[in-house]
């Protein structure tokens, strides 16, 4: 029988300048109320934060404000199965939701000092560091398609989007990064 | 022929860049920057164009956005022809090409006007009183040959080649207009720390100060020269880091909450635009406070003749002589009814000008510092007298003046005066239009004679000219107030003092309305709306056929509705018709500010979304295999589905039968990724599936399966699907492709705002999983050799359970369903791996001869067994029951999204349309789907449809034509023969139980 566990086929898109695409991720959607995010950010070593909109992280993992009982769980690909089981351990007994979407979307990194006007092209948010400074993050949109924006940096941003609208993501902010 | 009419020196222009320009292909050369206007005008060239109804020769009138007259095409190649451009606003280039409209053949020679002898018959509202009769005959004759003859430029045939692009922005405060008062108002707000975003229409920014003289200005502001100010406060403004200086970019539309369209034309001006970067950049700007410095639009005054080639705005002239170095005449006739005006004549006459008569047509005495200078200057004035008529063929000739008696009235010898340039000026008519278009109140003024902007329903001032501050000082000052306070409101510490407001000023009032003139009815026609051709008699006599409201004279004399949406007339053709029925201005009312202020190109609204990326297009990990094997693709949604996979040779419908045929005899491999995925977990996840869905889920046993059927609170079949119950605390619920969102958005609703003390969660995991069908006989043989740790015989894992395993070494979610009626999988995989899982099944099915098939199969697999599609067999009206899925509902359950509406009598009625197959007698006549069903044959009368069809195939497997059909009390009728009413005649059918194919489920179970 054929072992397929080596031939992940990850989506490609096009580099430009603006835009990486970042290599496979663990994406774990964890949900439950507060007690629940509260261990799960002690079981990743990660600071617990109920700000809104606020994304905590260490060097290896972090994790996003999406809804007051709401978080997505980013970690490197080669350690999703160890954060599901730091996850699954501390949160026994307690209800929650912990779910796997790491195939469903696709992170790239959109940086420079037209970073921040390129996205303008299709999201309409305040993109200004006083608006939206490093570590904010949050579910909008880019044109007709979701995305989940994450400022990491002062000129960087992580922008995730389900993987099939990458394709049109990716096409309009290519434009954009051609524009002088 | 060049610009012989150039002043020495003097305006913005570089003499010493000659730009060569073609104006109904003959060559001009003009300076940088010109505009199309200001350089044909160098060139001694007046006549620019034929107007729209009477095709009278016109010209250019003013020198901005108000343009109504002068409009030209642009073109650079077939595909880059712009219609119905203001010469005025047209920034000349190299190689510009630019083409007079509405005339035939040429410009000077033009048949249309003919039109102008048959005017008294075509008076206002012509086509509502003359094209009437016969009926019929105005789709067939009139209106194809009004829309000929009327019209202005002709819309390119070729689709637009260029870019447009899009950007949001957010600021402080946003100034619209960069004259003295918008840039006061920037420099304001800009210092006190705001984020700013100034715009303006133009070239440059500047606004009025760019048509004062250089040389010897007497304007000043505080003391510094008008000039000195401009350059110091736009590099005052330039090295703001947070300020946005925009220029070519009108602000078009004001939207609410303080946000507005701005239209950014980038390389209309440049003589070869870069084809990669965009022609034009629409902005959405969301501002805290706006600040509006749009200034004021000059009036016309009306009298005969007032539209000849060679009669411009005063205002006009001073920008011509002013900025751009252009001798608009050499024998010039000012006609005024305001003061400012008087400043025009003065530099015309500084320029060396002849100034052949000052005309004030104000009664008693005006008086002022610009007359004085005028008296000084020795220009002739004559004051108290109106205009009777004007002459010249393609240019003005001549205009004829009277004196008005103490009454008003014109009495006296009638003066003829020789002249080639008539300048006029009715007063300044405020700009509010984007303060309109914010639903701010407009009050009238009566001593300005002005609509000023009033009470403010979004967080916006107006400053300078467009509130009535006319004079320098005043407006700059206004600027500076409105921008500190602004920025103050927006949240910074404001330390200077600010000012306080000027008061609006009378001086610019003038005279709205037209110009008086002796009994009887004058031979020429007095122009209030040069671009759709309305007269003050138009005017007149629409208000004495009884029309009241400005609204309705408005639509009745078309005055205003021309792209130019009366930005020159609205103002005089209120107060003719106010005269006419004796009432005062606001009484007789406003018409409506609408956006866009100026026209604006259909690609600046598509922007990016046109061609490929007009809607993002999903596609499935498996997507360019499928493309690779020749699949035929449909969107579904916003995916792309294969429809069906043609061999060599095959149609549509040889492909599908042998797809079909595949799956009933051996194995079909189907890409269901695109199904939405929602998992529903938590402690409290099955209580939340009971009150959700119509089905009983408390007793559903880990690793079954159920068919789930959702409601909308009306009792109407929403969506459904496989769910799987993965833990006691976990659901994995799938949903059609075109409703995940949908139920995933509602389910999340009712558990946020209804039980927010359920211990549940959702998460959308459509895009995790590629979904691989494989249905067939032979499914669980080609299936077998590639999964560890599943037993998939029928006893272990039996139709609708689920498992976790692996397959290929690839993690996998295996749940044994069927949506054809055969032995059927589907295998979850990470989405990544997709693509080499399905590579692998395909291979491994070779020997069981594995056929790859699309959704129009399945469509035929699944109407054998009749189940139903979502949104194709039921329509928003079906219950349950109606669908024949009576039998899905949790009978025990105290409650479920739906189960009230139910319980109505009406949706209990046995007479409801019920779901049933339809069989043809010709055993090879597929139904329309659609089609009416009718009970009987002989119909004397028109009778209610019992009916429709809603699915109709041609089965490979049973040989024959099936339908599903939606029909009253229809599993009452199951024998029964009824009619499918069809334009050539009704096919008559009989009514079977939907379920065509293998009625006891032993294939689906083997």
């Amino acid at each position: 029988m054929v072992d397929l566990s080596s031939a992940r086929q990850q989506q490609v898109l096009a580099p430009t300048p603006l835009l990486k695409q970042l290599p496979p991720a663990a994406r774990l959607v964890l949900r439950g109320r507060s007690q629940v995010l509260a261990a799960a950010a002690d079981a990743l070593g990660l600071p617990r934060s109920e700000t809104p909109c606020r994304a905590v992280r260490s060097d290896v993992r972090a994790a996003l404000w999406l809804g007051p009982d709401e978080r997505l769980l980013l970690g490197s690909a080669d350690a999703a199965a160890e954060m599901h089981g730091l996850l699954q351990r501390a949160l026994a007994g307690m209800a929650h939701s912990l779910v796997d979407i790491g195939h469903g979307q696709v992170g790239f990194e959109v940086s420079g000092a037209r970073a921040a006007l390129a996205l303008n092209t299709g999201c309409p948010l305040d993109l200004d560091p006083a608006s939206f400074p490093p570590d904010m993050c949050t579910r909008t949109v880019f044109a007709k398609a979701q995305i989940l924006l994450w400022r990491t940096g002062a000129t960087t941003f992580r922008l995730e989007t389900a993987r099939s609208f990458a394709p049109y993501v990716t096409q309009i902010l290519a434009l954009a990064g051609r524009e002088s | 022929m060049s610009g012989d009419l150039r002043a020495a020196s003097g305006g913005r222009i570089d003499r010493n860049r000659v730009l060569r320009f073609r104006f109904d292909d003959r060559e001009y050369t003009g300076a940088a920057g010109d505009t199309l206007a200001s350089a044909l005008l160098a060139n001694g060239v007046h006549l620019l164009g034929r107007s729209f109804k009477y095709h009278r020769p016109r010209g250019v009138l003013s020198a901005g956005a108000d343009e109504p007259s002068a409009l030209v095409t642009v073109r650079r190649d077939a595909a880059r022809m712009t219609p119905n451009l203001r010469a005025t606003q047209v920034e000349l280039y190299e190689g510009l090409e630019a083409f007079s409209q509405n005339r035939w053949p040429s410009l000077e020679l033009d048949v249309g006007a003919v039109s102008g002898l048959l005017s008294p018959f075509i008076p206002a509202g012509f086509y509502y009183k003359t094209f009437m009769w016969p009926r019929g005959a105005w789709h067939r004759l009139y209106e194809p040959k009004i829309r000929a003859a009327a019209g202005l430029g002709r819309a390119p045939e070729q689709a637009d080649p260029d870019i447009y692009a899009n950007r949001f922005a957010h600021c402080d405060v946003l100034v619209v207009g960069a004259g003295p008062a918008g840039l006061a108002a920037a420099a304001a707000a800009a210092g006190s720390g705001a984020r700013v975003i100034l715009c303006d229409e133009q070239s440059e920014p500047g606004g009025s100060l760019l048509a004062e003289p250089a040389a010897h200005s007497e304007a000043a502001i505080a003391g510094e020269p008008a000039a000195r100010w401009l350059t110091r406060t736009l590099r005052q403004l330039t090295a703001h880091p947070r300020l946005t200086l925009l220029t070519r970019t009108t602000a078009f539309g004001y939207f609410p909450h303080n946000l507005l369209g701005l239209n950014q034309r980038l390389s209309d001006h440049l003589p070869r635009p870069d084809p990669g970067q965009p022609r034009e950049r629409q902005w959405q700007v969301r501002a805290r406070e706006v600040v509006l410095a749009t200034g004021a639009l000059e009036r016309p005054l009306v009298f005969p003749g007032n539209d000849r080639p060679g009669i411009l705005l005063a205002g006009a002239a001073r920008t011509y002589l002013n900025r751009f170095g252009v001798l608009p005449g050499s024998r010039v006739v000012l006609v005024t009814a305001c003061d400012a005006a008087y400043q025009a004549a003065l530099d015309l006459h500084r320029a060396g000008v002849s100034v052949s008569a000052i005309v004030d047509v104000r009664s008693g005495a005006p008086d002022g510092p610009l007359l004085e200078a005028a008296r000084l200057a020795g220009l002739p004035v004559e004051t108290q007298a109106t205009v009777l008529g004007t002459s010249g063929r393609l240019r003005v000739r001549a205009i004829r003046i009277q004196k008005l008696d103490s009454a008003g009235a014109p009495a006296g010898p009638v003066r003829r005066i020789r002249c080639d340039l008539v300048l006029m000026s009715g007063g300044l008519t405020p700009s509010v239009h984007l303060f309109s278009q914010s639903r701010g109140k407009l009050a009238w003024d009566e001593s300005l004679a002005a609509f000023l902007p009033g009470q403010a329903v979004e967080r916006v001032r107006s400053v300078g000219a467009c509130r009535g501050v006319f004079s320098l000082a005043a407006a700059v000052s206004d600027g500076t107030g409105a921008g500190l306070s602004a920025a103050r409101d927006a949240g910074f510490s404001v330390s200077a003092a600010i000012p306080e407001a000027p008061l609006p000023e009378s001086a610019a009032a003038g005279r709205p309305g037209a110009l008086p003139q002796p009994p009887g009815v004058s031979g020429e026609k007095a122009f209030v709306d040069w671009q759709n051709d309305v007269t003050a008699r138009d005017l007149t006599l629409a208000a004495r056929e009884g029309f009241r409201s400005i609204e309705h004279v408005k639509r009745y004399t078309t005055t205003g509705m021309a792209t130019d949406q009366g930005k020159t007339s609205n103002i005089n053709a209120l107060a003719i018709v106010a005269r006419e029925l004796g009432e005062a201005m606001p009484r007789v009312g406003l018409t409506t500010f609408r956006m866009p202020y100026t026209p604006v190109s259909f690609g600046s609204f598509a922007g990016f979304a046109r061609g490929e990326l007009f809607d993002p297009v999903r596609a499935t990990p498996m997507h360019d295999w499928a493309a690779r094997q020749g699949a035929v693709f449909e969107n579904v949604g916003l995916w792309k589905r294969a429809r069906y996979f043609p061999l060599p040779g095959e149609d549509m419908h040889a492909a599908v039968a042998r797809e079909c045929l595949a799956v009933r005899e051996h194995c079909g491999i189907f890409d269901a990724s695109t199904l939405g995925k929602i998992e529903v977990a938590g402690k409290d996840a099955a209580t939340f599936m009971n009150r959700m869905y119509v089905n009983a889920w408390a007793n559903l046993a880990v690793g079954r399966c159920r068919y789930g059927i959702l409601l909308r609170d009306d009792g109407f079949i929403y969506d459904d699907g496989v769910v799987a119950r993965m833990a006691p605390d976990r659901f994995h619920v799938t949903t059609t492709t075109g409703g995940a969102a949908g139920v995933l958005a509602l389910m999340e609703d009712y558990r946020q705002t209804e039980w927010p003390d359920l211990d549940v969660w959702l998460t959308s995991t459509t895009e995790q999983w590629a979904v691989i069908a494989l249905q067939g006989p032979a499914a669980r043989r080609v299936l077998e050799p590639l999964i560890e740790g599943l037993d998939l015989s029928a006893g272990a894992m039996p139709h609708m359970s689920a498992a976790r395993g692996r397959i290929c070494g690839i993690p996998m979610l295996l749940m044994r369903v069927s949506f054809t009626g055969e032995l059927g999988f589907e295998i979850n995989v990470p989405a990544d791996f997709g693509l080499p899982v399905w590579q692998a099944v395909f291979e491994t099915g070779q020997a069981h001869g594995i056929t790859p098939y699309g959704t129009e199969a399945m469509h035929v697999l699944r109407a054998d067994k009749g189940y139903i599609i979502v949104g194709q067999d039921t329509d928003g009206t079906v219950t349950p029951d109606d669908a024949g899925l009576a039998w899905s509902i949790g009978k025990g359950k105290p409650d479920f999204l739906g189960k009230r509406a139910l319980e109505r009598p009406a949706l209990a009625s046995p007479y409801r349309k019920q779901l049933v197959g339809l069989l043809t007698r010709d055993p090879q006549q597929v139904l329309e789907e659609g089609a009416q069903i009718v009970p009987g044959r002989h119909r004397s009368a028109p009778e209610p449809a019992l009916g429709h069809v809603t699915s109709s195939y041609h089965s490979a497997r049973l040989g024959r034509s099936i339908a599903l059909a939606l029909v009253g009390a229809g599993r009452s009728r199951i024998g029964e023969t009824l009619y499918v009413s069809m334009p050539d005649g009704d096919i008559p059918v009989q009514v079977t139980s939907p379920v065509f194919y293998d009625p006891q489920g032993s294939r689906l179970n083997g």
